[in-house]
């Protein structure tokens, strides 16, 4: 499995880790789309909730992490933990409920962890990702750990009061988290817009007294810029960066839905045509002369490759002792 | 007599309570345009509108805020908390608020709410959407606990639980959404706290609740063809709880098995048996056997989930172990 080097505080990149991302996310839409169709199939008993659309998200977060900082996740939490470097292996075995899954087959897919490459949860309720990442950064501000928590949560959890408990918290007491709200605008079927007051997100967030930035998070390069001034900021000991990155699920709430009358699938393929994040660094790389055609369709193959020999291993793995 | 699914008897009781009186609304999450993350709501919106039919956000505390206030000052709210799960999230509205005041306000006033919750394991969604709380609620007082097992069960006892002066936490079982069943036409009520004997045999009792009877059922069909007859209790609701019902039955029978879905410590068994137990010991020619989920968080893999769960032949196993 390829890797993303490791760029601790800066935000410059090489061509090569450039190109790290661009597979990362790749590996992201593959292991998601062939989870979906695998759910439907029966392989993958509790079903999952895709994250195509939302690559650029996670990658961009992850590319400016140690393995010593660590991400929290939500319910749709695949793409962090393959972003913070989880083997597809492990995780698609976890899903298909075997005992080489990350937890055994135990968790599932809203219950992700390995704890060896700082991915430390991922979890079913809305808003308790952020409330376990405060508690990382405490214990990391204890211990003067130069490494930073990141808590990922979607925009549903905007309105739940625990979500602001968390960042308040951190605000006061200078904690070095960073909080990454990924707004693909709806919870379920409910448009956020519809049910949440004032508007504003970013707004909601600077009223706690956090740094708050709302950037494209169908762009991995702007995604990787706040969260690297997050984590310098962290660092510093100015305490919680809260990021609002706008995004898009292409996919059902969950695996197996269709679009839904909540949106329009005009909506779906705007998104998908004219902002895809794997799209555009494609373009934007080929455009500076970094990648050709034929090197990236040798990405698109390794991650195949990758989805595959997931599959293989998760199939062929052995159900979990009783 | 119509064909009803489960799911669908949840929709066509909101909508019966609805139509009979206007100070009754339903809010929730995505329980309006979406119709319910089960399809359990699927059409009020449209028959009732967005003034009684409400989306909320992700917001358990401000559904229950709304359910509590407004049930104080003379409405009857339907308050859905979409994964039983989730109580945890507002447990202070149910067992803090909810279900103390009309005690602490000497009864001044009453609160006619319904909380109704998909509960319960086997869709394989892991330890936090999985849940069997029943017994979480059964803990408080000032809470009434209600299970159904059937869709005319969902019927009749959610028309008593909206008519219901007190608070109402009404368990759905999500493993028991697709399950169709009879449901008489016309007005359908119930009263809480009766139990229904699902059927009569001479040699133990079975009590169990919700997605636990269908199982008790198999398990006393498999008995049968062993020669032991078992009567099968459903017991429908946790507070009132039938106590009588049970006496009775074991009168004849002599034996006791529960079927709990909760995890083992302080499942409603215990508190059953150790009624029975105070109240009915000569009653009883063999010790009281429960069959529980052991005390772990349900797994998500479905392999472990289904070796937690009791099933059909757990059941069968605990009854001989009652009459050996
Ligand atoms: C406390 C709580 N309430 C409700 C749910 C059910 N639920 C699971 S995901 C979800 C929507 C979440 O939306 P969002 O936060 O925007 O994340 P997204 O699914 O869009 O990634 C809901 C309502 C839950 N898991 N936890
Ligand atoms: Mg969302």
């Amino acid at each position: 499995m390829s890797t993303i080097p490791d760029t601790k505080d800066s935000a410059e990149a090489s061509v090569e880790q450039t190109v790290g991302w661009l597979s990362r996310m790749l590996l992201i839409r593959r292991f998601e789309e062939r989870a979906e169709q695998l759910t439907l199939r029966g392989k993958i008993p509790g079903g999952v909730h895709p994250a195509v659309g939302q690559e650029a998200t996670a990658v961009g977060v992850a590319s400016v992490l140690t393995t010593a900082d660590t991400v929290s996740a939500p319910h749709r939490g695949h793409h962090h933990a393959l972003a913070k470097g989880m083997s597809p292996d492990r995780l698609m075995a976890e899903l298909f409920g075997k005992a080489t899954g990350v937890s055994g087959g135990r968790g599932g897919s809203m219950h992700l962890a390995d704890f060896e490459i700082g991915f430390i949860g991922s979890n079913g309720i809305v808003g308790a990702s952020v409330g376990v990442a405060l508690g990382d950064a405490f214990a990391a501000h204890y211990r003067h750990e130069q490494r930073v928590a990141v808590a990922f949560f979607g925009d549903g959890g905007v309105n739940t009061g625990r979500t602001w408990e968390a960042v308040n918290l951190a605000s006061a007491w200078k904690l070095p988290l960073v909080v990454v709200c990924e707004n693909n605008l709806y919870a379920v079927e409910t448009p956020t817009a519809e049910v949440t007051g004032g508007g504003s997100i970013v707004r909601r967030a600077e009223g706690f007294g956090v740094a708050a930035v709302s950037v494209d998070g169908q762009d991995v390069g702007e995604v990787r810029e706040a969260a690297s001034a997050a984590k310098k900021r962290a660092l510093a000991g100015e305490g919680p960066t809260f990021i609002e990155a706008r995004t898009y699920r292409y996919s059902g709430h969950g695996s197996g839905e269709g679009p839904g009358a909540y949106r329009t699938v005009d909506e779906i393929e705007q998104w998908r045509s004219s902002r895809d994040p794997i799209m555009r660094l494609r373009a934007a790389l080929a455009k500076a002369g970094q990648i050709t055609d034929d090197e990236y369709a040798r990405l698109e193959t390794e991650a195949d490759r990758e989805v595959d020999e997931a599959v293989r291993f998760a199939e062929e793995s052995p159900w979990p002792d009783e | 007599m119509a064909e009803l699914t489960y799911r669908d008897a949840v929709a066509a009781a909101i909508a019966q309570e609805m139509e009979r009186d206007e100070s009754v609304v339903f809010i929730g999450e995505d329980v309006g345009a979406a119709g319910g993350v089960f399809k359990a709501t699927v059409g009020l919106l449209e028959k009732f509108g967005p003034t009684r039919v409400l989306d909320t956000p992700i917001s358990e505390q401000a559904i229950l805020g709304v359910a509590m206030g407004a049930a104080m000052t003379g409405m009857r709210p339907i308050a859905e908390i979409m994964f039983s799960d989730f109580f945890a999230v507002s447990w202070d509205l149910v067992a803090n608020e909810i279900a103390k005041t009309r005690y602490m306000t000497n009864g001044q006033v009453t609160l006619p709410l319904v909380i109704r919750s998909g509960n319960g394991g086997g869709s394989r969604f892991g330890a936090q959407h999985s849940q069997s709380v029943e017994n979480w609620a059964m803990a408080i007082p000032g809470l009434k606990v209600v299970a159904p097992s059937t869709p005319r069960d969902v019927m009749g006892l959610f028309a008593a639980a909206v008519r219901d002066p007190d608070p109402v936490l009404f368990f759905e079982h999500k493993s028991l959404y697709s399950l169709k069943g009879e449901v008489e036409d016309g007005e359908i009520l119930d009263e809480l706290g009766k139990a229904a004997t699902r059927r009569e045999g001479k040699d133990v009792t079975i009590v169990a609740l919700a997605a636990m009877v269908p199982r008790a059922l198999a398990a006393a069909e498999q008995l049968a063809s062993e020669g032991v007859e078992a009567t099968v209790i459903d017991l429908r609701s946790l507070v009132p709880l039938d106590v009588s019902a049970v006496a009775a039955s074991i009168a004849s029978t002599g034996h006791l098995v529960t079927v709990e879905e909760n995890p083992r410590l302080c499942g409603w068994g215990a508190e059953l048996s150790s009624i029975i137990a105070e109240e009915n010991l000569f009653d009883l020619d063999g010790p009281i056997v429960r069959v529980t989920t052991p005390h772990v968080p349900l797994p998500a893999a479905d392999t472990l989930e289904d070796a937690a769960m009791p099933s059909a032949s757990r059941i069968v196993e605990g009854v001989r172990r009652s009459l050996a």
